[in-house]
């Protein structure tokens, strides 16, 4: 009776039209793939054939195995799927941290890291390969993770949608997969943060689209009387990814079966749009979608309050408001018209403070609790990512001042700010939750080796100072070279001088980042054993400590 | 849920919201005062920032924008430095075109502004190929010894900076082309190799004297037109030296043996588009004065 128990409820449909749509997409994928004559789209589409047989087959089995058991319980979360996503972006963490130690080697030591027979490790495709691995593979599993795992929690209901938060999780491991393999191939649109072509970009919408739809129909079936303040800031950059990334990949493909298209918006309005998809890619993904994980996990893990409700409103709003506004400054000085310049400067100066509201409610939540900064490693590693954000909060607006501006643009401080907020802030948030996550997910009372947490936060500190410091000082130097003029008003050095200057700050950046990625591998590691139960990772007793989570209350009924 | 009963933290004494999600709370703390006041002092900052310079668009009656109560305008005064710096570099331009060598070498004020350019527009034009201060790479010739290809002269360097070498869209460029011996079959691989034995003698390396009595009339009857019955060269047509033991691909017997083979021909190209006249000649006086000018 497999059939009737699945189709009797929501969740059975859920299965059948996941699987349509993806099918459909499948069948096109064969059509261009059998139509095709651009070389790097046939393998694309057929890189795409392979996921989406691949999942038709596992989502079949594992429908007929169902026998008589409701896979879409309305009395349970689903946190099955918060464990793909954990283990998801540990992987793709390591992978996109890999290919940052690679890309910074080649950086130093261009002679030896070069490889023209194999023009897929070019420098070129490798650092759009680094930075959308990290920001959108490991950042967005780790936001989609929690986003799940969070909102079940704080809205005492199961997420909405039965097989559609599969969806959205595995044709979301679909896009990146798809992105990566391109990037290798050389198809891009060459617009930073968004280098995927137009297919790919499609696909992704619908994902998205479907995520939201998961995320507000959660929200809508709560049981609790209010929105908890880390949905606000979850919703906040679901729907404003939503927006960036449609307007900002509005082109025309340039045949139906091929990889290539051309921007909807041309000079100086297509670098204005990139800037604004730009800069609130960092905004929406890696500051108000990491503020909600900082929003849960800190109260908590350290079991106290959060420090102020007014100022998680005040801060909340003023931050999503001004910084829409100030993608601008990454183009001072350039063909932009001067008055949206000052527009981008000014926006981001009164952006300070909202930006550092989050890190005030953050830290200030820990009162009554300061020695767990002693106590739990786990703890100290996101507080300290609380003092990078505001570090990287306040360096932000300085450089956005045009005269700063005129000085750090185009230079590695640029990178070094960038990395102090990427592996300081995101990193370490996100590394805080999953280490909170899967003791929670697996039923464990700790984690495998707390010792190990102290290794991969002191290796990982070390590596991200190591990192910020060595750039800085390349970025004043380099810049300072740029300007430098003789007595007879020409410039002193060559552009070759200020990149051979760089050598030994480039060879301590590589050794940083070495280091920051040894350290996420002893945390894969230590993730690995604990899901296993090895070590200091025993199974909780049936009487919930105060980390384990409060099954769903006796009022959650099936919903049939 | 206990929306009507106060909440009250016990560690600090303030009340919470009287929400618990998931267990988690939230206090009732008023904003943090500096937090406040910092955030209303940027927004000043900010206001009037944008009353002194070119802000708000699209008001009536304001043209495409405000423009600030200080005038301030990138472009103008972008512009300005461009002029001031224009009229300041002609005087002394016109000076180092119409200058002969002897010239700039007495007039110290004039060799000092044209090393100056020279060296500037050097670092960003010539050194990707040449190496910072011209000392040459693999396939690249240095320009700081006395080793000169084509002309060592400063009329000579200037000739070639503007017409470059091999360059197919300038007619005075400077042409040369060694046949590829081997690859297009005018000698026999063993043939190549005994040569590359003889050039190797010309400067006392050679380790096999049978392949140099061998390669002897091969190297009269193929090589001599170009590079001289001795092997030292014809500067006229670009032939290099052959018995200085400076070598533009290489020394090793390998490379000498694949010169033969495929010919290299390399290009430099024409620079006289992309550089005013001025600057090239600063450029020459700069690769002049590097060690090897004649």
């Amino acid at each position: 009776m497999t059939s009737r128990t699945i189709s009797s409820n929501s969740g059975g449909g859920s299965i059948a039209s996941v699987s349509a749509l993806v099918a459909v997409f499948g069948v096109l994928a064969l059509i261009i793939a059998g139509r095709t004559i651009d070389h790097a789209m046939g393998i694309q589409a057929m890189t795409f054939i392979v996921l989406v047989t691949a999942f038709l087959v596992g989502t079949g089995m594992w429908a007929g195995n169902l026998i008589n058991r409701n896979p879409f319980d309305e009395s349970r979360y689903e946190d099955t799927l918060v464990k793909f996503g954990v283990f998801a972006s540990v992987f793709w963490g390591i992978a996109g941290l890999l290919v940052g130690v690679i890309i910074a080697l080649q950086l130093t030591f261009p002679n030896i890291f070069y490889f023209p027979e194999f023009g897929w490790t070019n420098f070129g495709r490798l650092r759009p390969l680094h930075t959308s691995a990290v920001i959108f593979a490991f950042g967005g599993n780790v936001l989609l993770a929690t986003s799940f795992y969070v909102v079940q929690r704080t809205c005492r209901t199961r997420i909405a949608g039965g097989m559609w938060p599969w969806f959205v999780f595995w044709g979301y491991q679909f896009f990146i997969v798809l992105a990566a393999t391109g990037y290798l191939l050389g198809v891009t649109q060459s617009k930073e943060y968004a280098e995927p072509e137009w297919y790919v970009d499609l696909w992704l919408t619908i994902v998205w689209v479907a995520y939201l739809l998961v995320f507000l129909g959660t929200l809508w079936k709560r049981k609790e009387p209010h929105i908890y303040v880390a949905n606000w800031f979850y919703l906040s950059f679901i729907v404003t990814i939503a927006m960036l990334h449609i307007v900002n990949n509005l082109s025309i493909p340039v045949s139906w079966t091929g990889t290539k298209s051309v921007q909807v918006f041309a000079g100086v309005q297509d670098a204005m749009t990139q800037w604004w998809y730009g800069h609130n890619a960092v905004g929406f993904f890696l500051t108000t979608g990491f503020l909600a994980i900082m929003y849960y996990f800190i109260p908590k893990r350290v079991n106290r309050p959060v420090y102020s409700y007014r100022l998680s409103i005040v801060h909340f709003w003023s931050l999503i408001f001004i910084y829409i506004w100030a993608g601008p400054h990454h183009l001072h000085y350039t063909a932009l018209p001067q008055w949206a310049q000052t527009l981008g400067m000014t926006f981001s100066i009164m952006l300070w403070m909202p930006s550092w509201g989050g890190m005030i409610n953050g830290v200030m939540t820990l009162s009554g609790a300061w020695d767990k900064l002693r106590t739990d490693p786990v703890v100290r590693m996101m507080v300290v990512s609380l003092a990078f954000y505001g570090m990287a909060t306040f360096e932000g607006p300085l450089m956005s001042v045009r005269a700063v501006n005129s000085l750090s643009h185009y230079t590695e401080w640029g990178i070094g700010h960038v990395h102090s907020g990427a592996l300081g802030w995101v990193g370490y948030i996100s590394f805080g939750a999953l280490y909170c996550l899967v003791p929670w997910l697996y039923k464990k009372k700790a984690l495998f080796s707390k010792s190990l947490v102290e290794w991969h936060f002191w290796i990982s500190t070390i590596g991200i100072l190591f990192y910020m410091i060595s750039m800085w000082f390349a970025g004043i130097m380099e810049g300072l070279m740029w300007r430098a003029y003789n007595e007879y008003g020409f410039l002193e050095y060559s552009f070759v001088e200020t990149v051979e200057a760089k050598h030994i700050s480039y060879m301590i950046r590589a050794l940083g980042g070495g280091l920051y990625f040894s350290g996420a591998v002893i945390m894969a590691y230590n993730l690995v054993r604990t899901a296993l139960g090895h070590g200091a990772a025993e199974p909780v007793d049936s009487k919930p400590d105060p980390y384990a989570n409060p099954e769903p209350r006796a009022t959650l009924v099936p919903a049939e | 849920m206990t929306d009507e009963t106060k909440d009250v933290d016990q560690y600090s004494g303030v009340e919470t919201t009287g929400h618990s999600w998931d267990g988690i709370k939230e206090l009732n703390n008023p904003l943090p005062r500096w937090w406040l006041y910092v955030w209303y002092m940027s927004i000043a900052w900010a206001i009037i920032y944008m009353i002194l310079m070119p802000a708000i668009p699209a008001l009536p009656g304001l043209g495409t924008n405000t423009k600030g109560l200080r005038g301030h305008s990138d472009r103008a005064e972008v512009a300005k430095a461009v002029t001031e710096l224009k009229t300041a570099r002609d005087a002394q331009s016109v000076v180092l075109l119409d200058a002969g060598l002897e010239t700039i070498e007495t007039d110290r004020t004039l060799q000092q502004f044209a090393l100056a350019m020279g060296e500037s527009a050097f670092g960003d034009n010539c050194a990707t190929c040449h190496g910072a201060g011209g000392r040459g790479a693999i396939g690249y010739p240095a320009l700081a010894d006395d080793v000169w290809l084509w002309d060592g002269s400063l009329d000579g360097i200037e000739y070639t900076i503007r017409h470059g070498i091999r360059h197919d869209t300038d007619d005075g460029t400077r042409f040369s082309a060694m046949p590829a011996f081997g690859r297009d079959g005018l000698l026999k691989r063993s043939e190549v190799d005994d040569l590359a034995q003889y050039v190797l003698s010309l400067s006392g390396r050679s380790e096999d004297s049978e392949a140099v009595v061998r390669a002897a009339p091969i190297f009269q009857q193929q090589c001599s037109t170009c590079h001289g019955a001795n092997g030292t060269g014809d500067r006229t047509q670009g032939a290099p030296n052959l018995t200085d033991a400076e070598w533009l691909y290489g020394g090793r017997v390998a490379d000498i043996e694949a010169t033969i083979y495929n010919a290299r021909n390399s290009h430099m190209p024409a620079w006289d588009d992309r550089l005013d006249d001025a600057t090239i000649k600063a450029i020459a006086v700069y690769v002049h004065s590097l060690g090897g000018g004649e």
